[in-house]
């Protein structure tokens, strides 16, 4: 016993005299290295905890992983520094965002990507305006990687903001087109979140569905208090007995799931019509149940990935994250082109970074060519439909062997559509 | 119409009788201890929790009969090794205790579950639906619900005023210090109705995980209603929590099946708006928009009317 203990501790002080050799070694290194390469430090803002925080979780595993693999493991960024990320938990809460944004500008951070909730978008994108206007030399650029209401590239259009997701109309205008197809349907349900998201769902589906197909009728036009709910029962009881043969919702997170499977458990047999009813535990949820009946418009082809470098890239995620999936490859389509914007002009600050964006035509990982227009900073990009199934599935979702097929494909260039921005570029 | 209305009473029923479980186990904390239990709806969410890691070993039903014991044994020890220390001083530090405990248990469900939303599933015996009216289902496991929340009820109604143990309970909750000289154990006592009432939040998230989805906002969204129901059916009474439960359950469910509006209701009184009004958000409002905020208004009128709660006695 004495012996055993004498050679722990001898061994003990062994490891410790070579942990402190390592480390001053790796001090001298370090200080050098640090010297001359800064990080290049870029904030995540979404939320992290809370009802909504796994949608935040998982989008700052995909930054993190593009930063890592795609830059940081090959030499790093502009001759040689490293890509750091720094989270800030926003809860989804406007109020809280502005805390985390002083907190950011605190600590010298002039990049933000965020993307959860269009509410908050728009908090962040009024907030940074103000900012930039009194604080010349010390802007702050948004990355939005997700919040898709068009106001942000239309009306309330900032030169400080750039969009890497197409827009709900965008979107909408493919999904109708595809629901437009199916002589079958007769009468959608629409039913969504009640906040400016949810709203321009249904004002813009009305509308496209009346010019596209007058003779589908809109059986309702339902909203509810976005995360209130707790049983969706009473709702999905008011759409069977409306009759309708499809439904149409903007749903997210928690209010997604519950939503799908009260539709699913009241036995109603009708194609469900989504933007967000994927990953991050719902497609697991769903499993076998929601097969053939979920559909999502987004900008993933998912199954299948068009090229070797794709799936590649999916594998090296899925090595380093088991639990996780890519569920947004705008995350890391955004890094790349801001990484390019940085690289192009040499440097870090927001206006040279902004400048270099507009007008960026970029070739992603999927091999086809998306393109930032600089008139309002909204990205163009390919956008399909897929269905929820577990056939043709060589990625699924949630580990769970159900994933995305896409249905219907729209490529880029099909996705254009007017904007109303008029943009106010700051003088330099 | 009626099938609305049917499905819209049943809907009423099972929510109004989920939310009588959590209801039921808070109400009796209270009349006891005299504290509110701010971390209830957490012990509901770990019982969620708790079925869900066992069902994927063992199935449905074992997670049915062993995650409220677990979630109830852990109530327990929080009463023995917190909450009775605390107590010393006094309510403030008790409600501060428990509020700071339901954001422990949140991010330790985080920490250990991960934020993304559980699939944890009905069992499959149930899955079918008990009967079809007017082309609507009504799943069977539904209808399980309202069974064991029913027999939860009758049950605890039984002990509370028929059994030996409850009569000591409702000795302790108005004497307590006579009780304890005839020779009970208070505190064995107080320990008791805290794991039991934790059990049966425990229960409540057993049973409703796999119908409101099992997440870690799952206590959020429940958590504040619990509170509007012990007050309005009266603080510390038990059949003022279920006529509470069953109203408020009742309420939403109605609210949103209806189709009325602001709309509808300034017509009848010959009133309309322009739609560029500055006020028009206001007027275009509709019941099933609000809904979910319904009971908070309730609240709020049972407060200015009748203070006491429904049912309540406590007059101080």
């Amino acid at each position: 016993m004495i012996n055993l203990m004498k050679l722990s501790i001898k061994s003990l002080a062994q490891k410790k005299t070579f942990t402190f050799t390592a480390l001053f070694l790796s001090n001298i290194f370090l200080s050098s290295l640090s010297n001359a390469q800064e990080p290049v430090r870029i904030a995540f803002m979404d939320p992290l905890t809370g009802t909504f925080a796994s949608v935040g979780n998982t989008g700052l595993k995909q930054l993190q992983f593009a930063a890592d693999h795609l830059f940081n493991e090959k030499g790093g960024i502009l001759g040689g520094r490293m890509i750091e990320i720094v989270p800030f938990d926003n809860k989804q809460s406007p109020t809280e965002t502005q805390i985390q944004f002083r907190r950011m500008v605190g600590e010298k951070i002039q990049i933000v990507f965020q993307g959860n909730s269009s509410a908050v978008a728009n908090t962040l994108n009024s907030t940074i305006s103000k900012h930039n206007r009194r604080n010349a030399s010390q802007e702050v650029l948004q990355i939005n990687y997700s919040a898709v209401d068009p106001i942000l590239t239309e009306d309330q259009c900032s030169f400080w903001h750039f969009r890497f997701d197409s827009h709900a109309v965008m979107k909408l205008d493919v999904l109708t087109d595809f629901i437009a197809m199916n002589e079958d349907i007769k009468s959608v349900y629409i039913i969504g979140q009640d906040y400016s998201f949810g709203q321009v769902v249904s004002d813009t589906a009305i509308r496209m569905l009346n010019e596209k197909r007058p003779d589908i009728e809109i059986a309702g036009n339902e909203f509810h208090p976005i995360g209130q709910v707790k049983d969706f029962t009473p709702y999905v009881t008011k759409i069977v007995s409306s009759g309708a043969d499809a439904v149409i919702t903007g749903n997210f997170g928690a209010d997604m799931v519950s939503l799908a499977r009260s539709i699913i458990d009241a036995g109603l047999d009708a194609p469900i019509y989504t933007f967000y009813a994927a990953y991050d535990g719902i497609t697991a949820t769903l499993g076998a149940d929601g097969k053939n009946k979920i559909r999502l418009v987004h900008n993933e082809s998912s199954n299948p990935y068009p090229t070797e470098a794709r799936k590649d890239y999916v594998r090296a995620f899925k090595d380093a994250n088991p639990t996780y999936d890519l569920t947004q490859a705008r995350v890391h389509n955004a890094l790349m082109m801001v990484v390019r914007a940085m690289e192009e002009t040499q440097s870090t600050d927001p206006y040279d970074v902004a400048t270099a964006l507009e007008d960026m035509r970029f070739t992603t990982l999927n091999g086809d060519e998306v393109w930032m227009r600089g008139d309002d900073h909204q990205l163009f990009q390919e956008i399909h439909v897929s269905v929820h199934t577990d056939e043709n599935i060589e990625f699924d979702a949630d580990n769970s062997g159900y994933g995305l097929y896409s249905e219907y494909r729209v490529p880029a260039e099909d996705t254009i559509i007017e904007s109303s921005c008029k943009m106010r570029r700051p003088k330099r | 119409m009626l099938e609305v209305f049917v499905f819209a009473t049943l809907n009423g029923l099972v929510t109004g009788l989920l939310l009588f479980m959590l209801a039921s186990g808070l109400t009796l904390i209270f009349s006891m201890m005299g504290v509110l239990n701010f971390a209830h709806a957490s012990f509901y969410m770990l019982g969620a929790y708790f079925a869900y890691s066992i069902s994927l070993k063992t199935g449905f039903w074992v997670g049915l009969i062993f995650a409220p014991l677990l979630v109830g044994v852990l109530g327990a020890a929080v009463e023995r090794y917190g909450l009775r220390r605390v107590h010393q001083s006094g309510h403030v530090a008790e409600l501060v205790f428990t509020f700071g405990l339901a954001f422990l248990i949140d991010e330790a469900v985080q920490f250990f579950w991960g934020a993304d939303t559980k699939n944890y599933r009905s069992p499959d015996i149930l899955d079918f639906p008990l009967f079809t009216m007017f082309g609507q289902e009504f799943p069977a496991y539904r209808g399980f619900m309202i069974g064991i929340s029913v027999m939860i009820f009758i049950g605890l109604y039984y002990v509370l005023t028929k059994s030996r143990v409850g009569i000591i309970i409702q000795a302790a909750i108005t004497h307590p210090n006579t009780v304890a000289n005839l020779g009970h154990n208070v505190p064995l006592i107080f320990m008791g109705v805290f794991g039991v009432g934790t059990a049966l939040a425990g229960l409540a998230g057993v049973i409703a995980g796999p119908v409101l989805t099992t997440f870690p906002g799952m206590a959020l969204v429940l958590g504040s209603i619990v509170f509007v129901i012990v007050v309005i059916g009266g603080l510390g009474s038990l059949p003022g929590a279920l006529i509470a439960s069953l109203l408020v359950g009742l309420l939403q469910s109605y609210a949103i099946a209806s189709d009325v509006g602001m709309p509808e209701l300034l017509e009848l009184i010959g009133v309309s708006f322009d739609r560029n009004h500055p006020l028009n958000d206001l007027w275009t409002l509709s019941l099933p928009q609000i809904a979910p905020i319904l009971p908070y208004l309730l609240l709020v009128l049972v407060l200015i009317f009748r203070p006491t709660g429904l049912l309540g006695k406590r007059e101080e």
